[in-house]
């Protein structure tokens, strides 16, 4: 167990690096830093399989897409760089301390939601299986939902610079 | 440690991660590092698909669930990237901006 808590501890802080980093390069690095940690996670796990799928396909070909994509975009003046840079400073100096918020918050307040998947047997009805026995994986669908939604809402963003 | 304790502890971190990468995609304004933040929350979502699979012994169906979330992340990435290089190529930025002029 304390195997995997370290992993943990390192996948979370290579994705506050990967999200507050400001060269975008170093952020694809990160990316890749944490899909391998992921990785070695699901190797303990007892999952090898999506721990080979996630270590070549996450690790290794999005972070060429995203090594190509920066590639073929163009680097900003130093300037407006600098200039860019700051304001990115004041928008994320907070996440650390929200990260540690929600850790706090989701160690001290345990809500019994029912929410453990329970060995059963083959059941007819989906939603039966859904609703009372897999209600676990609702929150993934939820979670992934929303980050469709993310992403979608982040076209329509106010008049601001990066 | 039993099974519940377990998945406590896997919990927290996994909402610390989605909260990094819904944070991510909110105080951005470049669309690469709003794809970092969706890539973020999406191993998060994948993280607690691997734990909810091991601590209830399904571990086959769980991974089975994975991959599939993986390959549909990896045909969206394509895609998505597809559509930044584009954008760049008719603005010369990444800036989410001005992405408003397409509003009809």
């Amino acid at each position: 167990m304390a195997i995997l808590i370290i992993l943990l501890i390192l996948t979370l802080l290579a994705s506050l690096w990967a999200a507050m980093t400001p060269m975008l390069l170093r952020a694809a690095i990160a990316l890749a830093l944490t899909s391998a940690l992921l990785s070695v996670l699901m190797f303990q796990l007892n999952s090898p399989y999506a721990a080979v799928f996630e270590l070549s396909v996450c690790a290794g070909l999005i972070s060429v897409i995203f090594v190509s994509v920066i590639t073929l975009t163009h680097r900003l003046p130093l300037k407006e760089y600098l200039r860019r840079r700051q304001s990115r400073i004041y928008r994320f100096m907070y996440l650390p301390f929200i990260v540690i918020a929600v850790v706090l918050a989701m160690y001290f307040i345990r809500i019994d939601l029912n929410i453990m998947p329970s060995m059963t047997q083959s059941i007819s009805d989906v939603r039966i299986a859904l609703w009372e026995y897999r209600r676990i994986y609702l929150f993934g669908q939820i979670m992934a939902i929303l980050a469709g939604v993310f992403g979608v809402l982040v076209l329509f963003k106010g008049d601001k610079e990066d | 440690m039993d099974t519940v304790q377990m998945f406590w502890i896997f919990s927290i971190f996994i909402a610390a991660i989605a909260v990094i990468g819904i944070y991510c995609i909110i105080a951005t304004f470049n669309l690469l590092r709003a794809l970092i933040g969706l890539e973020l929350l999406i191993k998060a979502v994948t993280l607690l698909l691997i734990i909810s699979g091991y601590l209830s012994g399904r571990t086959a169906v769980a991974q089975a669930i994975v991959i599939t979330v993986i390959v549909v992340e990896v045909v969206a990435m394509v895609v998505a990237a597809g559509l930044i290089i584009g954008f760049f190529k008719q603005y010369d930025s990444l800036n989410v901006k001005n992405t408003r002029s397409m509003k009809g």
